[in-house]
C-alpha cells in the first residue's frame, strides 16, 4: 500500500471513529438536549417534577383567558393527544396566538397546573403573504363543510 | 491544458487574479437585486409581518457558515492526504469569511428572536451548535496564528477542522432530531419549500450573492497567502517589486 493511500485510509477511519463517538455521545445526552417536553411526555412522567423545565405545544383554541389585572393569563398547551393548563403573569410575545406554537418555562404544581415564568412563541417554517394564508384557510373550511 | 497546472501556486496566483473581478461584480449585482426583491417585491408575511425579512440575510449567512466549513474541511483533508500546498492555503483563506457569516447568522438570529420568540438567546440545540461553530472557526484561526512553522500549523489547523466537521450535520439536523425553539427548515430537498415563491427567490438570490462574495474574497486572500509563502521565489519577488 502506498503511503498516500495509507494516509487517506487513516483519515477516513479517524473520521468514521469520530462520527461513531459523536453519535454515541449525542445519544447519551439525548434527554438533556431536549429544549422542551410535550404534554404527552409530561403525562408519562418524563419531565422533572422537582425543578423548572419547559413545555412546548400548541395553544388550544378558545383556551386563552386573561384575568382582570390584564397581566395574568391562563391557557392550555396541547400536542393534540394530551393537554395541560398553564398560568403566566407577564407580557406575552407578539406571535403568541391560539392554535400557534408556544414554549413555556416553569414548574409543574401538584394540582397539574403549570406555572410559567417565561413564555416564548415558537413559530413554524411557513412564510406566505396574508392573502395566501387567508385563501388556504377558506379552502380548509370549504373542505370540512364538504366532508360533513 | 491540464487542470493540475493550477495546483501550482504560481499558476493559480495568475488565474485567481483574472477571476476576482468577475466574482466581485456578479456578487455585487446579485446582492443589489436580492435586496431589492427582499425589501420591495416580497410581500408581508401572514404571521411575522415585516420582521420576517431578516431571513433574507439570516438564512444565506447560516447556509454559508456551514458550507464554508465543509469546504475548509475538504481542502484540509486533501492537504493532509496529498501534501498539496495550495489546498492548505485555500483552507486558511476561507476561515475568516466562514467566521464572519457564522457571526452574522447568530447576530441576525438574536435580532429576530427578540421580537418573534420573546428572547434574544435560548440554549436550544440549533443555537448552541451554531455558537460552537463560531468557536471552532475562531479556534482554528487562532491555532494557525499560534504555530510559527507554516507546514506544522497547516496540518494542526486542518486536523482540528476535520474533527469539528462533525458539528455541521448536528447543526443542520438539530431541528429534526430534538425539540428546539428554532423552527424547522423551510427549504428541504425532500419536499416543496414552505414559502411563497417570491420570498424564496429573494432568499436564493441572496444566497448566490453570498457564494460569489465568498469566492471573491477568499481568492483575494489566497493570493496574499501565496505571495507571502512564495516570497523567496523569483516570480513572487518580481511581483512584489512591481507592487
Amino acid at each position: 500500500m502506498k503511503s498516500r493511500h495509507k494516509k487517506i485510509l487513516v483519515i477516513l477511519l479517524g473520521l468514521a471513529g469520530l462520527g461513531i463517538a459523536a453519535a454515541l455521545i449525542l445519544n447519551a445526552f439525548q434527554s438533556n438536549l431536549v429544549f422542551f417536553f410535550s404534554p404527552t411526555q409530561v403525562a408519562k412522567g418524563e419531565a422533572p417534577t422537582d425543578r423548572a423545565f419547559r413545555i412546548g405545544g400548541l395553544v388550544e383554541v378558545g383556551s386563552l383567558k386573561r384575568e382582570a389585572n390584564g397581566l395574568t393569563s391562563h391557557f392550555v398547551v396541547t400536542d393534540t393527544a394530551k393537554s395541560m393548563p398553564v398560568v403566566y403573569t407577564g407580557i406575552l410575545p407578539d406571535l403568541f396566538k391560539e392554535g400557534k406554537g408556544v414554549v413555556a418555562e416553569g414548574k409543574l404544581g401538584k394540582d397539574g397546573l403549570f406555572t410559567a415564568t417565561q413564555v416564548l412563541a415558537k413559530h413554524d417554517e411557513n412564510y406566505m403573504p396574508p392573502e395566501a394564508a387567508h385563501a388556504l384557510e377558506q379552502a380548509a373550511k370549504a373542505q370540512t363543510t364538504l366532508v360533513k | 491544458m491540464n487542470l493540475y497546472t493550477y495546483a501550482s501556486p504560481a499558476n493559480f496566483y495568475v488565474l485567481a487574479g483574472k477571476l476576482i473581478p468577475w466574482f466581485s461584480w456578479s456578487a455585487g449585482l446579485l446582492a443589489v437585486w436580492g435586496l431589492y426583491i427582499s425589501f420591495f417585491l416580497a410581500p408581508t408575511d401572514f404571521q411575522q409581518s415585516e420582521a420576517y425579512r431578516i431571513i433574507f440575510i439570516h438564512v444565506p449567512a447560516a447556509w454559508m457558515s456551514m458550507f464554508i466549513y465543509l469546504v475548509m474541511a475538504f481542502w484540509g483533508a486533501i492537504g493532509l492526504a496529498f501534501n498539496t500546498r495550495l489546498s492548505f492555503m485555500m483552507a486558511r483563506a476561507l476561515a475568516p469569511t466562514g467566521a464572519l457569516f457564522t457571526f452574522i447568522a447568530l447576530w441576525t438570529g438574536a435580532l429576530w428572536g427578540k421580537p418573534m420568540w420573546g428572547a434574544w438567546w435560548v440554549w436550544d440545540a440549533r443555537l448552541t451548535s451554531e455558537l460552537i461553530l463560531l468557536f471552532l472557526y475562531v479556534g482554528i484561526i487562532a491555532l494557525w496564528a499560534a504555530i510559527d512553522d507554516v507546514r506544522r500549523g497547516d496540518r494542526a489547523g486542518s486536523l482540528l477542522t476535520l474533527i469539528g466537521a462533525i458539528n455541521v450535520p448536528i447543526i443542520y439536523f438539530s431541528v429534526k432530531w430534538w425539540n428546539t425553539l428554532h423552527q424547522g427548515s423551510s427549504i428541504n430537498l425532500m419536499k416543496a419549500p414552505s414559502m411563497a415563491a417570491i420570498m424564496l427567490q429573494g432568499m436564493l438570490v441572496m444566497a448566490i450573492a453570498a457564494w460569489l462574495y465568498t469566492i471573491a474574497v477568499s481568492l483575494v486572500r489566497v493570493r496574499r497567502i501565496i505571495l507571502e509563502r512564495e516570497r523567496q521565489t523569483d516570480w513572487a519577488k518580481a511581483i512584489l517589486e512591481r507592487e
